[in-house]
């Protein structure tokens, strides 16, 4: 009763998902169904990534979870733990060394490489659902690939706002064939879907698995007059002086003083290792 | 000066601990044992069986003392405990008219073969604070008779042989299993009444009431409701035959709702079902009328729109620990969707006021 | 049950299990690039990577078609003691496992639906070799182009043209695993 299998889950609850997995790979951007199980944390916390982590770990590798771009937020550590604790994985915090990333909302900045397996959490797969709730008109829709009502809502923001309302969850198109929500990874993230890595995607309470082959053409979604903009805060990090990489806003003090500082900590750290120094350190 | 925030994995621990600590309070009280909290919070923890889809008392019991008496997460940590189990077989299905009815009643006649069994119900209590348990107490022995072995039949089968009530068809079919494949819709009956009998007992509450409000009305009686103890049985290959594996409890409800007839069915009784582990009879009526509500489909009738028709609205949402996480979910950091929605605003803002002012001059 | 059916499976099931199934993954995550993968040995004909394919991939819940030379009773009983996996036709098969010609007619196999593309066949080809060299290969998975020595090239065209359904091939050789998903076009 207190030993549990290598990863935590059983073996045939991992051949289920290793299934799923394999379809998704084969058709990328498509939702492949998968029976989740409940997992020892919350449905929303991970349970998708969880079991897509789980059923592909093996015992050489080199485990990094980040949340919000950090590995240091409580819940990017609960999940380290876990995989500790029931996979006995090395751990890293490092991108260049880990082979299996797990990640809650950011792509790493240091670009990933062949080999190398990002795991995305995802709270709500279906790219349509907050245009239409049911499920069963938008399994019709991928079907029939009948994207209009995506385009129509992008389209009334820009008439409404002159922008597309979304900065998040930035919808994509896969392959030329299946719309996608790349999870609520910043639309700066957008452009980096398109990776040598193998982009796995897990949603445990919606219960869906779906993939992105290493190299899969993804787009996001837009229109010739209003090409997509992966935009940023303008300004560079107070810590490392980074000015590509995506930022943290940080309030400093009652007067709502503020300060930018990278999301991706490994990626400051790395390079203040380096030498790198914004106007902060530069201050000391 | 900023540093970035480290102390994850401290702040962790120290939260563990603290929540050991309140659990257990103040510690000049006496702990409660886990065969208290199973037979003096016998309801509270058929609820966590029911929705936790295990019946286990003792695991149960177990569970509600570990969550401080949090029911929806003394399910979840039922749930999570389940899903690891290894699966050995599935059991024959049970057969509630051998039942050893505790309580027995049926709204729709005064009197049936088997009768009617009061049994342990809050019905007729007044709902008056018993100052009394302040203070321990023993309590006097009820008066008892003997069960009644023999089976109890179905007070539904009466209306059946008068052809007054719509028949269920029998079916070998094996049902689906909600927690080794992923829902799909439409849901088979099957599939609806497993995710109503494990749902939230609150949710299905409020389903049924609305319906009994006129959302989709049924016009539901119950026909009978029991409670009381079936044998479970099980096939065992090696042996070639079945084999009682043990007892369990149930609540078993099925409505027999007013019915005008459709385009496919004559006038004639409907029914609605309801199933659940051990002692729960509000979820055991509300799952029944639901039931009813979602079956419009199969029986002709019309849409009326009512929540309580939509079964993916019904079987999306009344999962309370997928409901529970993703609720919750909320309090995790979001500050990287935050800030791409902050530099989004900002940007329209600046936008906005430039048009502003170049309409101005 | 003769004893050979008992032996050939996996040491240590979750520890090897996991490092072949790494190796199916990034076969079919990019296609054309040859895996090894080890730990299984089926009775004969079967190959110890279509061995560790089935032993990873297939259980009670996979129906499995086997066709020709490997549809023997060693190899039946084998699949039935290690995995569970029922036998079945090739229409209702998730996995089917054969020579190329012996897996005829190939469009016979689940393509799936356009509403769920996932429930469609998986093919496991034993191949007399794998190389990278023969068909073009373009597509996801694949930066450039990739090679590799397909069975059947006007097969897995129409394959590709059933976009986004058709069957995904595993094709194996000895301790070698290649892939080729629906979605790989094919010159
Ligand atoms: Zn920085």
């Amino acid at each position: 009763m207190n030993s549990y299998n290598f990863a935590y889950l059983d073996e045939q609850t991992k051949r289920m998902i290793r299934r799923a997995i394999l379809k998704g790979l084969a058709v990328p951007g498509y939702q492949v169904p998968f029976a989740s199980r409940e997992m020892p944390m919350p449905y929303g916390w991970g349970t998708g990534g969880v079991q897509v982590s789980a059923a592909i770990m093996t015992p050489a590798d080199r485990f990094k979870v980040i949340d919000q771009g950090s590995d240091d937020t409580t819940n990017a550590v609960s999940i380290r733990r876990f995989f500790e604790r029931t996979a006995g994985v090395e751990v890293t915090e490092t991108t260049t060394e880990a082979t299996v990333i797990q990640t809650r909302h950011r792509i790493p900045e240091m670009p990933l490489t062949s080999g190398q397996i990002l795991v995305y959490q995802v709270p709500i797969p279906e790219p349509l659902r907050f245009l239409e709730p049911s499920e069963v008109e938008t399994r019709k829709m991928h079907s029939l690939e009948e994207y209009g009502l995506m385009h129509v809502k992008l389209y009334e923001d820009i008439s409404q706002h002159g922008a597309i309302a979304t900065a998040y969850a930035y919808p994509v198109k896969v392959e030329g064939r299946y719309v996608m929500d790349p999870s609520p990874i910043p639309k700066f993230d957008n452009p980096k879907l398109e990776s040598p890595a193998i982009q796995l995607f897990g949603a445990g309470r919606e219960q869906r698995i779906y993939a992105l082959p290493p190299h899969t053409r993804v787009v996001s979604l837009d229109f010739e007059d209003f090409p997509f903009e992966a935009n940023k805060a303008d300004a560079a990090c107070e810590l490392c002086a980074a000015d590509t990489s995506y930022l943290d806003e940080v309030i400093m003090d009652d007067a709502g003083h503020r300060m930018f500082v990278c999301s991706d900590t490994d990626f400051c750290a790395s390079r203040r290792a380096a030498g790198h120094a914004g106007i902060q350190e530069a201050a000391i | 000066m900023y540093v970035a925030v480290k102390g994850g994995e401290r702040a962790i621990d120290n939260a563990h601990a603290l929540l050991a600590e309140k659990r257990r309070g103040d510690t000049a009280i006496a702990e409660l044992s886990i065969a208290q909290i199973r037979e003096q919070l016998s309801l509270a923890v058929n609820r966590v069986m029911a929705e936790g889809s295990l019946y286990d008392p003792d695991l149960a019991a177990l569970a509600i003392k570990q969550a401080q008496g949090d029911l929806i997460e003394a399910i979840f940590l039922i749930r999570a405990y389940r899903t690891t189990l290894p699966r050995f077989g599935a059991s024959e299905p049970m057969d509630t008219g051998k039942m050893a009815c505790t309580r027995r009643v049926s709204a729709t006649f005064k009197d049936a073969p088997g009768g009617q069994v009061l049994g342990p119900t809050f019905d007729y209590t007044h709902r008056l604070l018993d100052f009394k348990l302040m203070a321990e107490g023993d309590v006097a022995e009820a008066e008892t008779g003997t069960p009644r072995r023999e089976p109890t039949p179905h007070i539904t089968e009466f209306l059946n042989a008068e052809g007054l009530i719509q028949q269920e068809a029998p079916s070998d079919e094996t049902p689906g299993d909600l927690t080794r494949e992923p829902l799909e819709l439409p849901a088979a009956r099957p599939l609806r009444l497993q995710s109503l009998t494990r749902g939230d007992e609150g949710f299905i509450l409020g389903m049924a009431y609305s319906t009994q409000r006129g959302y989709a009305r049924n016009h539901a009686f119950v026909g009978e409701l029991r409670i009381g103890s079936v044998p479970v049985e099980m096939d065992i290959p090696e042996l070639g035959f079945s084999i009682e594996i043990g007892e369990i409890e149930v609540s078993e409800c099925e409505t027999v709702n007013q019915f005008k007839g459709s385009k496919s069915e004559p006038p004639q009784f409907t029914r609605g079902y309801g199933l659940i582990f051990g002692q729960s009879e509000r979820k055991a009526i509300s799952m029944a009328l639901v039931d009813r509500a979602l079956r419009w489909k199969e029986l002709g009738e019309d849409d009326m729109g009512a929540p309580a028709q939509d079964e993916e609205f019904v079987l999306y949402h009344a999962d309370n620990i997928q409901a529970t996480g993703f609720l919750e979910h909320i309090k995790l950091p979001h500050y990287v969707d935050f800030q791409a929605e902050l530099e989004l605003v900002r940007k329209m803002r600046a936008e906005a006021q430039t048009g502003l002012q170049e309409a101005a001059e | 049950m003769a004893s050979e059916a008992l032996t050939g499976g996996f040491a240590n099931a979750p520890h090897a299990a996991a490092i072949a199934f790494r190796g199916a993954m990034r076969a079919m995550a990019m296609p054309g690039v040859i895996e090894h993968i080890e730990g299984a040995a089926g009775p004969a004909p079967l190959s110890p990577a279509a061995s560790a394919l089935l032993l990873t991939l297939c259980d009670p819940e996979t129906p499995i078609y086997l066709a020709g030379i490997h549809d023997t009773a060693a190899v039946r009983d084998w699949i039935t003691f290690h995995t569970g996996a029922p036998l079945t036709d090739r229409a209702r098969a998730m996995f089917a496992l054969g020579t190329w010609d012996a897996l005829a007619p190939h469009d016979a196999y689940a393509i799936g639906t356009s509403e769920y593309p996932d429930r469609a066949a998986t093919l496991i080809v034993e191949m007399p070799a794998l190389t990278a060299e023969g068909a073009r290969l373009t597509g996801p998975g694949i930066e450039k182009e990739a090679a590799l020595n397909l069975p059947d090239i006007p097969f897995c065209q129409a394959n590709a043209a059933l976009y986004p359904l058709g069957v995904d091939l595993f094709l194996t050789h000895g301790n070698a695993v290649a892939a080729l998903p629906r979605s790989t076009k094919v010159r």
